[in-house]
């Protein structure tokens, strides 16, 4: 009670004032929330409506039409398979990869660790695909992997490592070392102590990185676009130029529509992991 | 079942020496406790003889085999961790089975070999649950189980007992000592409790900044510890140390300090040849090797009662002598009052002299 009790009650000024402030307020926050959320809206609108345009405007008639043409579409729809089987071959090199050197890093004391994980830093903020894209080209071509899935995954791959690396040491540090002193002391050899206790308590993290590489490499189009050639290895990525004119303008229908399906699998598998293992970001079980 | 000899074994990190030059030898079936403040190398000595860590120099002898620069698995040892080291994710019969399942055991057997240990543990109705369901004492037990199920040459136990409360931790004592005298099996105990080591130990090594300062039976530890260190160490209140200056003549001796002169000259012919009339001398007596006299006598010390502790069984009588709090054990239902001038007598026999450096001057 420090105030002095100079009104018994607030004055109709303060609260035209304080609905003024928390109004003023709330307007600006729905303003930014929907310059995000426009896109989304219009993706979610346009592929039903026959005559899309860029504006976002709900259809007088919803028509599936656009979904009908864009499945007649072999190419296209084989695009779709095509990134997924990109997606999951980065998904699991990745995964796979990154977890082996972050246990390293986290668990050896090799001289020289300390700049190797400096060097990765570097590497992974500074050296981005398209400052490579002519060398790794070349070095692709020189290695006869032009036009496959496998040169695709591998640079992918190349690419991702270094944050996933950083992403799974991070949860391996916070695992104690008593649980794999302990199996070292039971008999287990190194691989069956990775295996059968190390492994296991990270799989939240292996989780986060498999889906963020998925996403990734599903998502990629530098790429594919120059390492690929022939159209039956296409991403969807890439595949969505076949829904332009020949004058090289989108077809607003058909590339919306497109791109709804493109985003479906994300979507579904986010919420899958999500509902199954959960996500957690931060690194450690505490026991 | 084996011996355990640990040859000249140095460990350094870096700069820091954690064990220098340990030798040990544990014999077959032994209790052996290694015991010390933390920091004192008493980890990293069971870590070696584990495999977890390899000595900078020296050899580690298991049995009849120089194990030095075998893994763990090699070595046929279990452990039991600070913190028990379950693995969350698996069930207690997964846990307490891991060895036998590392080693190609079939899964029959893995499961009644499993379920007799757990029997004998009294957890065998835990087998399906995962370790955060059970108690702190109940983890314990599932972890002696998994060290016990594959039958080791040695067991080796690091501080098993620091997470359990106060209580668990006597009953756990006492089972782990009865197990062990059961099984038969050589066990190495790091423990920084001194009367966990003379409760449960054949013998144990008393540790102090990577060096063994003394090893024996804890009660001979206990009768004559060799430092003042370990003197104040072990004991519970530890041994009274105080500082005197010594008198010494070809028929007699005598401590002197600033309040008063001690006639110590029975122990003439069992003091070492290297003390010198006018040595600095650390005088050592254990509370229960004490008396309060009615009057002062050669053999006494005056002092006035700082403090006194009834505690059921004895009464603490905490005395000041010079500048030296000494605690007084007493058998008496008639203690003396707070601040009574007090003459404190001392059984001869006992009394221990240590010299300027610290080490024990009579035989």
């Amino acid at each position: 009670m420090n105030q002095p009790a100079r009104q018994s009650r607030p004055s109709l000024s303060h609260w035209i004032r304080f609905f003024l402030s928390r109004g003023a307020f709330a307007l600006l926050v729905s303003l930014i929330s929907a310059f995000f959320a426009l896109p989304m809206l219009w993706l979610l609108l346009t592929p039903f409506n026959a005559r899309g345009t860029l504006a976002v405007e709900i259809p007088a008639q919803p028509t599936l039409a656009n979904f009908q043409r864009v499945f007649a579409n072999a190419f296209a729809m084989h695009a779709l398979v095509n990134s997924a089987i990109l997606g999951l071959g980065g998904m699991l090199l990745v995964t796979l990869v990154a977890t082996l050197a972050a246990y390293s890093l986290a668990r050896t004391d090799v001289p020289g660790r300390d700049l190797f994980v400096y060097g990765l830093i570097l590497f992974s903020s500074v050296v981005t695909g398209t400052a490579a894209m002519v060398p790794i080209f070349m070095m692709i071509f020189y290695l006869g992997l032009i036009d496959t899935h496998l040169a695709v995954i591998l640079v992918c791959t190349g690419g991702l490592l270094p944050t996933a690396t950083f992403i799974m040491r991070d949860f391996i540090e916070g695992l104690p070392r008593s649980y794999e002193e302990s199996a070292l002391v039971s008999g287990a050899t190194p691989w069956q102590m990775f295996r059968d206790v190390v492994l296991p308590l990270v799989r939240p993290g292996m989780m986060v990185v498999a889906i963020w590489a998925f996403v990734n490499v599903w998502g990629t189009f530098l790429i594919p676009f120059i390492l690929l050639r022939s159209p039956q290895n296409m991403p969807a990525t890439v595949a969505i130029y076949s829904f332009y004119t020949e004058a090289g303008t989108p077809i607003i229908t058909l590339t919306s529509a497109y791109s709804l399906l493109f985003g479906l699998p994300v979507l579904f598998l986010y919420l899958f992991v999500n509902w199954r293992y959960g996500f957690r970001f931060f690194g450690g079980i505490k026991r | 079942m084996a011996r355990v000899q640990l040859h000249d074994v140095c460990k350094r990190f870096g700069h820091v020496t954690a064990v220098e030059s340990a030798n040990l030898s544990i014999g077959d079936g032994e209790f052996f406790a290694l015991l010390g403040p933390s920091g004192c190398g008493k980890t990293t000595t069971l870590r070696l003889i584990a495999g977890l860590e390899t000595p900078t120099s020296g050899r580690i002898v298991i049995g009849e085999r120089d194990v030095t620069d075998l893994p763990p698995r090699d070595r046929d040892v279990s452990m039991v961790f600070q913190d028990y080291a379950l693995y969350p994710h698996m069930t207690i019969l997964d846990n307490v089975g891991y060895p036998l399942k590392v080693r190609g055991v079939p899964r029959p057997e893995i499961q009644s070999r499993v379920g007799a240990v757990a029997e004998s543990l009294r957890i065998n109705h835990l087998l399906d649950r995962r370790p955060a369901q059970l108690s702190g004492g109940q983890q314990q037990r599932a972890a002696v189980a998994r060290c016990v199920v594959h039958s080791p040459q040695v067991f080796l136990f690091d501080e098993p007992l620091s997470n359990l409360d106060a209580k668990l931790r006597l009953e756990a004592r006492g089972f782990l000592k009865h197990l062990q005298k059961e099984v038969g099996i050589t066990a190495v105990y790091v423990t920084h409790d001194q009367a966990e080591a003379m409760a449960l130990a054949d013998r144990m090594a008393v540790m102090s900044e990577g060096r063994i300062i003394q090893v024996g039976s804890p009660l001979a530890v206990y009768r004559r510890p060799e430092t003042t260190f370990v003197a104040s160490f072990i004991g519970n209140p530890p041994m009274n140390l105080i500082p005197c200056r010594l008198a010494l003549a070809d028929g007699s001796a005598a401590l002197s300090t600033p309040s008063f002169g001690l006639d110590i000259t029975p122990l003439r012919p069992r003091l070492a040849a290297s003390l010198h009339n006018g040595d600095t001398v650390t005088l050592g007596i254990r509370p229960e090797h004490m008396t309060l006299c009615a009057e002062s006598m050669p053999c006494t010390m005056p002092g006035q009662v700082y403090a006194i502790q009834p505690l059921g069984s004895e009464v603490l009588v905490l005395v000041q002598v010079d500048d030296t709090t000494i605690a007084v054990r007493l058998f008496t239902d008639d203690p003396p009052l707070q601040a009574q001038h007090v003459h404190v007598g001392l059984t001869m026999e006992r009394v221990m002299l240590y010299d300027s450096a610290g080490r024990l001057a009579v035989t």
